[in-house]
């Protein structure tokens, strides 16, 4: 395709040469009658952007928010009107409440009969206005290049977002000489914000008053970038990290001041530290109530700093003494700079929160992350477990990206799955949906085609996108799927055992209790022509793993797994770090 | 302590921006007491005033949410200023031939006019503060209001404003 000379080009060869543009280098895309001329577009452009098949709009959705959570670029969905585009709401939801940087792009009814409920017509924007971070509808062929600008843009500056633009069929079909680099017209948008050196000095001072002080740091460190300054603050002031669920990788999890996850299914040690601290240093987080629980109680004995990009996460859940708009990446560095100066050497001398460390080192030593021993079965603890120590026996940590679906698989594979390094950790945070883990690890798998992801799955989540097995299959990514089968909704489960007299409220998914388990994932693993295997006996588990980890393409390891674990230690929702359920 | 406030904003004159905001307003729970909004001399942007009741740290949120709106150009709570703010309200009240007199005179004093006059009734029009036109609305119930249309409250700074930091 002979890009940007002066012939007239249709709408749609227009809107995909302004993806090539944006550098865009693969789109998920899943082609419907208002998208046609899309998609036909596509094929011309095959040699500068390859395009995806999934076989549900929802799993492409996730797939570009996959792609986007382990590259840090923009991913790219599209799909048809009405029914396609209403497959990406809770792919719009979702990157909308992690913060994922997406841009879907849907086909719409031509403009001469929008509004008529035509044919597959759905007011897709009117929908999603609420679960975006922006929207457009093109009128105009002439606005794509705008548009298609000011979308990248918006997803991915300041606190990263989805942007939906929705594009009618005609608009796509008109013929015209396009403006290729118009100016943008966001005058309202102001996404580069950084603290300045009284704010952030300001920051020093509240270091150098406080004998207890500690990192509350979530997926905002991610998203700006932040790791490597932020291990050298740590390092320099030596103050522990505790981290949020998208915070992991953001800080070693082998480092001595890592303290692992806080919340709700957070360590013990950390929720204790939080607790105990006289000084929250809370960077690129939002206290959400998974995090803060009862939030008038939480981190209620210290002072709070809190730096995020967002002017409205600040004083929005939890009044901050010291709140500051910054980019959090920015600030950090400043900080760091900050260090090196003669009045700040007291706050990088060593030892200065001695009674503080050792006070977490005791509690990290009686409060350690334990789950039950059993020979009887494999415990979905213990495989994660020992997945990790089979990846990092083999050196192949760096190279590993983990995807979770929703629920106790996702958050043990956050407590033993341990993540040295940002974008190695992929799972559905805000919105919680079930089916994210294996298109999020087909999006992984396409921007990283050598390395090995691996969907940490339950039955449950698994199954609301297995049909992404045959896009895996036929686009060749070797995406891998620990299946922790219980045959159950374990985390409803579980509130079910804590709050309801474990009384099963269809959260039982088996054919019935004398029969084998159901469905059986290896034969549908095999219908859609990937490697697949099923454990239930301690003793094989290690050898499955590694035959999944070698498998050329595409794996389904099945292990079963009692349902009766729950997830520890625990702090009910609402509750406060008093409550906390240890056994 | 809960107050009345007034904020003031410049948004993108484009399709959906209103049915954006209110959207946005009502699924976060704030409560608007009125909402105006019209174009500028500037056909690109439209001016929106927004009476808010609330304590500070809702009127905070209200005025980040706001703009953290794309296409929000700017957002000021003006109700610490010195500034000035009119409702408009039409209204048809019953007058036969006997009550004209007695009501054009407190149109007078009101400093309303009256635009139209049909055999059984009067059509007034008035602006201004809010409690001047509840207390004209008043005035004119024992007469029988046949119907009432008022726009949302809009109000501007006097003079030049403080330029306030967008944080």
């Amino acid at each position: 395709m002979s890009a940007m000379t002066n012939t007239p080009l249709c709408g749609a060869d227009i809107l995909v040469q302004c993806l090539v543009n944006q550098g865009v280098e693969v789109v998920f895309a899943y082609p419907g009658g208002a998208s046609m001329p899309l998609h036909q577009s596509l094929t011309r452009f095959e040699n500068r952007i390859r395009t995806i098949l999934p076989r549900h709009e929802q799993g492409g959705g996730f797939a570009a928010c996959g792609y986007a959570r382990a590259t840090g670029k923009v991913g790219v969905c599209m799909a048809t009107s009405g029914p396609g585009a209403t497959n990406f709401v809770t792919c719009l939801a979702d990157a909308k409440m992690d913060s994922t940087p997406i841009v879907a792009i849907t086909g719409q009814v031509g403009t001469s009969v929008l509004g008529t409920d035509a044919f597959q017509e759905t007011p897709i924007i009117e929908v999603c206005r609420a679960i975006t971070k922006h929207h457009y509808q093109v009128m105009h062929t002439e606005d794509l290049p705008r548009i298609i600008k000011e979308a990248f843009h918006v997803a991915r500056t300041g606190r990263p977002g989805p942007v939906i633009v929705d594009v009618p069929k005609d608009v796509q079909n008109r013929t015209i000489l396009p403006d290729w680099d118009p100016p943008m017209n966001l005058p309202g948008y102001r996404p580069f914000r950084r603290a300045n050196r009284d704010q952030l000095a300001q920051v020093l001072e509240e270091i150098r008053r406080s004998k207890k002080p500690i990192i509350y740091g979530g997926g905002g460190l991610i998203a700006a970038e932040a790791a490597a300054q932020l291990r050298i603050f740590a390092e320099r002031t030596g103050i522990p990290v505790a981290l949020t669920l998208h915070g992991l990788g953001a800080f070693p999890s082998e480092h001595f001041l890592c303290l692992q996850m806080l919340g709700m299914h957070g360590t013990v040690y950390a929720n204790y530290a939080i607790n105990d601290a006289d000084l929250l240093l809370a960077l690129g987080v939002r206290f959400d109530d998974r995090v803060t629980g009862k939030v008038s109680e939480f981190a209620k004995h210290g002072r709070i700093v809190h730096i995020d990009v967002d002017p409205s996460e600040l004083n929005k859940n939890k009044v901050a003494h010291l709140p500051i708009v910054s980019d959090v990446g920015q600030a950090i560095a400043d900080l760091n700079q900050m260090l090196d100066e003669e009045q700040y050497a007291e706050l990088t001398r060593g030892g200065r929160y001695g009674d503080w460390v050792r006070q977490i080192e005791s509690w990290r030593e009686t409060e350690a992350l334990r789950y039950p021993e059993r020979d009887d079965a494999i415990l979905p603890q213990h495989a994660i477990h020992r997945l990790w120590q089979i990846v990092r026996e083999r050196g192949m940590l760096d190279e590993t990206i983990v995807t979770t679906g929703v629920g106790q698989h996702q958050m043990w594979a956050a407590q033993y799955f341990r993540f040295n390094s940002p974008r190695h950790w992929i799972t559905s945070g805000g919105l919680g949906s079930m089916g994210y883990g294996l298109p999020s690890a087909i999006g992984a798998q396409v921007a990283f085609p050598n390395r090995t992801v691996i969907d940490i799955d339950g039955d449950g989540s698994f199954l609301m996108n297995i049909q992404e097995l045959a896009c895996a299959h036929t686009a060749d990514l070797p995406v891998k799927v620990l299946l922790l089968n219980n045959q159950h909704l374990g985390m409803v489960v579980q509130w079910e055992d804590r709050f309801y007299q474990s009384n099963r409220a269809h959260t039982y998914l088996g054919a019935g209790h004398d029969e084998e388990p159901y469905p059986d994932f290896v034969a549908l693993a095999k219908g859609f022509k990937c490697g697949a295997r099923s454990v239930s006996r301690k003793e094989d588990l290690d050898e499955a793993l590694e035959e999944m980890l070698d498998a050329k393409g595409p794996y389904v390891l099945d292990v079963l797994v009692p349902h009766q674990e729950h997830v520890l230690p625990m702090i009910p929702s609402g509750a406060t770090v008093r409550d906390i359920i240890k056994a | 302590m809960k107050m009345r406030h007034v904020l003031s904003a410049l948004v993108q004159n484009q399709p959906g921006v209103l049915a954006h905001i209110s959207g946005m307003l009502a699924s976060r729970g704030f409560n608007i007491d009125s909402l105006a909004v019209g174009e500028t001399e500037n056909p690109d942007l439209s001016h929106m005033t927004f009476v808010v009741h609330g304590d500070d740290a809702e009127l905070e949120q209200v005025r980040k949410q706001l703009d953290k709106v794309v296409t929000v150009v700017r957002v000021e709570d003006i109700s610490s200023e010195d500034f000035v703010e009119r409702d408009l309200m039409l209204i048809k009240v019953k007058a036969d031939a006997g009550q004209r007199t007695e009501l054009v005179l407190l149109v007078q004093m009101f400093r309303a006019r009256v635009v139209d006059i049909s055999p059984g009734t009067l059509l007034i029009e008035i602006s201004g503060q809010e409690r001047k036109i509840e207390a004209f609305i008043e005035l004119m119930r024992p007469y029988g209001i046949v119907e009432l249309a008022r726009t949302g409250r809009i109000a501007m700074v006097r003079g030049i404003p403080n330029q306030k930091g967008d944080s």
